[in-house]
C-alpha cells in the first residue's frame, strides 16, 4: 500500500513539476550563471587539493542548487492547503508517509535533472571528472534534496501562512551556504571559520563530492559525507514523517 | 435503527497566541443509519471544527466518537473508509483537470486503475460534470466546483457524508438539484448525511432532524417541526424565529463570506 500510494503521490507532482516547464528549467539558472560568470576567475586561482578549478566549483553549485531548490519545497505545500487538497487527501486512507514520500522523490528527481543540465553546461566550460565521480554527486544531491524537503514541508504543514515561511527558510539557507564553503572550499579559510563551518552537515558533503569529481572514492572526506548524507536524510525524514503523521488526526 | 454516528463530550481546544480557543466544548450527538441531519448553528459556532473531528482531520483533545462502528481515536483508518467529507472551502488543485482529479481520488480510495477511470465517468454522469471532463478545475463556476467536490467525496460510496455548507454560493437550480441528490443518496444507498448550512429554508426541507450549535455545544436539536413547537412557539413558526429563540441572536447572512479554516 505505501509503494502503491507513493507512487500515486509521486505521479501527480511529477505531472505538475512537467506542465510548469519554464520552472522546472528557471531552477538551473542560478547555478548556471554562477558556473558562467563566477567560475572563470577561478581558473587561475590557488583552490588547493588536485584537480581543476571546475572540480571545485561545480560540486559546490550541485549542493547549492539542491539546497535553495529543497529548501523552498515546503512552500507549495501551503498553497495546497490553502486550497483544501491536503486536507482533501488526509480524509481518504492514503498512507500519510506516501504523502510525504511521493513528494521528496519528485522533488529528488527534478533537482537531479536540474544537476545533469547544470554538469552538461560545466563540461561545455571545462569540466573533465571521472563519469563515477559525477555519478556520485548525483547521489548527494538527490539525498540531499529528499532531506531538505522533507523538513521544508515538515515546517509547510507547520505554518499558516507564507510571510512565515519565507523568513525561516532565508534564515537558514544562506548561512549554510556561506558556512559549508560550497562556492570556495572552507580550506582556504581562517581557522575559526574552518572551525565553525564543520558544525554544518552540508559542509561534509560538498567535500565528499569534490574528492568523488577527482576520483577518490576512499577518502575519509567521502567516509564523513556518506555518513552525514546518510545520517542527516534518515534524521530529517522521520522528522517529517511525524509530521506529516500527526497534523490534524 | 443503529447509530451510525455517536460522540460523547467531543470537544476541541486550539492553542493560540492568544490564548485557547474553546471552539467545540462538548458535544453529544447521535445520528441514525440513513439519516439526514442539519447541522446548524451560527459563524463560529463550531460546526467546521466538528466535521474535522469526525472525518479524522483534527485530534479531539476531548471526549470520543464512533463513525459508522469505527471509534475515531483507535479506527482513524476505518472512518476514513466509511465516510466521505466536502471541506466548507473545497479541495481541488486548479490546474489539474475535473479527470485526473476524479481519477486520482479513485486511486487514493485505492481503486484499481481501470476501476478508477470508470467511477470517475459514472461520477461525472450523476453530477453533469462529464462535458467538463478535460477542464482545469480552476476554470469551473463555482456551482460546478461544488458539484465536483460532492463527486469526489462519493468515489468510493460511503456509508456517511459530511457536507460543509455544500450549497453556499449555488444558485436555486443547482440548490434543488443538490437536496435532488442528497435525498437519493439515501433514499437509494441508505447514506447517512450529516450537513451544515446557513439556508434554514434548506434545513427545512431537506433535514429529519436538526441539531444546533451555539458556541461550541449543542443547543437545541430535534425534527424540524419539534423545534418550532418548543422554541417559536408554534408549529407554524419560522425556522428563521426558532433559530433565533435557540441561539438569542440572529443567522449569519447567507451569503457572508465563510470564515476559512
Ligand atoms: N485552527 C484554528 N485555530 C484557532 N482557532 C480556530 C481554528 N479553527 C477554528 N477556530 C475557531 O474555532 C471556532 C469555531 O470555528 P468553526 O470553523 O468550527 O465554526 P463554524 O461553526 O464552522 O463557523 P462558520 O459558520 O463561520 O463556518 C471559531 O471561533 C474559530 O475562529
Ligand atoms: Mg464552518
Amino acid at each position: 500500500m505505501l509503494l502503491h500510494d507513493t507512487a500515486l503521490i509521486y505521479g501527480r507532482y511529477l505531472r505538475q513539476s512537467l506542465r510548469s516547464r519554464f520552472a522546472l528549467l528557471f531552477g538551473v539558472l542560478t547555478p548556471l550563471l554562477y558556473l558562467l560568470f563566477f567560475g572563470p576567475l577561478l581558473t587561475g586561482l590557488p583552490l588547493g587539493g588536485q584537480g581543476s578549478s571546475w572540480q571545485v566549483l561545480v560540486p559546490g553549485l550541485l549542493l547549492q542548487l539542491g539546497l535553495f531548490g529543497a529548501l523552498f519545497a515546503g512552500f507549495t505545500v501551503i498553497l495546497e492547503k490553502g486550497q483544501g487538497v491536503v486536507e482533501r487527501m488526509r480524509v481518504t486512507p492514503v498512507s500519510r508517509l506516501a504523502l510525504l514520500l511521493g513528494r521528496v522523490l519528485r522533488d529528488a528527481t527534478v533537482f537531479v535533472f536540474q544537476a545533469v543540465l547544470l554538469v552538461l553546461a560545466a563540461l561545455v566550460m571545462g569540466l573533465r571528472a571521472p563519469l563515477a565521480g559525477v555519478l556520485i554527486g548525483f547521489a548527494f544531491v538527490a539525498l540531499l534534496t529528499l532531506s531538505l524537503a522533507s523538513l521544508s514541508y515538515a515546517l509547510g504543514m507547520k505554518v499558516r501562512t507564507p510571510q512565515e515561511f519565507g523568513p525561516l527558510i532565508n534564515m537558514v539557507s544562506m548561512p549554510s551556504m556561506l558556512l559549508s564553503g560550497l562556492m570556495l572550499p572552507m580550506t582556504l579559510a581562517p581557522a575559526w571559520l574552518d572551525v565553525l563551518s564543520h558544525f554544518v552537515p552540508f559542509r561534509y558533503l560538498v567535500d565528499a563530492v569534490r574528492d568523488a569529481y577527482v576520483g577518490e572514492y576512499t577518502s575519509a572526506h567521502m567516509l564523513y559525507g556518506v555518513l552525514a548524507a546518510v545520517g542527516f536524510t534518515a534524521l530529517s525524514v522521520t522528522a517529517g514523517t511525524r509530521v506529516f503523521r500527526t497534523t490534524g488526526a | 435503527m443503529a447509530a451510525v454516528i455517536s460522540t460523547a463530550g467531543l470537544a476541541r481546544t486550539f492553542q493560540t497566541k492568544a490564548g485557547p480557543v474553546d471552539a467545540v466544548r462538548g458535544i453529544d450527538l447521535t445520528v441514525r443509519e440513513g439519516e439526514i441531519l442539519g447541522f446548524l448553528g451560527p459563524n463560529g459556532a463550531g460546526k467546521t471544527t466538528t466535521l474535522r473531528m469526525l472525518t479524522t482531520l483534527l485530534k479531539p483533545t476531548g471526549g470520543a466518537a464512533t463513525v459508522a462502528g469505527h471509534d475515531l481515536a483507535a479506527d482513524p483508518a476505518g472512518v476514513r473508509r466509511a465516510s466521505g467529507y466536502v471541506a466548507q472551502s473545497g479541495g481541488v488543485d486548479p490546474q489539474i483537470t475535473v479527470r485526473e482529479e476524479l481519477v486520482t481520488q479513485g486511486r487514493l480510495y485505492r481503486l484499481p486503475k481501470t476501476e478508477a477511470v470508470a467511477r470517475a465517468g459514472e461520477l461525472a454522469r450523476e453530477l453533469d460534470l462529464t462535458d467538463l471532463l478535460d477542464r482545469r478545475t480552476g476554470a469551473l463556476s463555482g456551482g460546478q466546483r461544488r458539484r465536483l467536490d460532492i463527486a469526489m467525496a462519493l468515489t468510493h460510496r460511503p456509508k456517511v457524508l459530511f457536507l460543509d455548507e455544500p450549497t453556499t454560493g449555488l444558485d436555486p437550480g443547482s440548490r434543488a438539484d443538490l437536496w435532488d441528490l442528497v435525498r437519493r443518496l439515501r433514499d437509494e444507498h441508505g447514506t447517512t448525511v450529516v450537513l451544515t448550512t446557513h439556508y434554514l429554508d434548506e434545513a427545512d426541507a431537506l433535514a429529519d432532524r436538526l441539531v444546533i450549535v451555539d458556541r461550541g455545544t449543542v443547543a437545541a436539536e430535534g425534527a424540524p417541526g419539534a423545534l418550532k413547537l418548543t422554541y417559536g412557539g408554534s408549529i407554524d413558526a419560522s425556522l428563521q424565529d426558532t433559530f433565533l429563540a435557540v441561539t438569542g441572536r440572529g443567522p449569519a447572512p447567507a451569503d457572508s463570506a465563510p470564515v476559512a479554516v
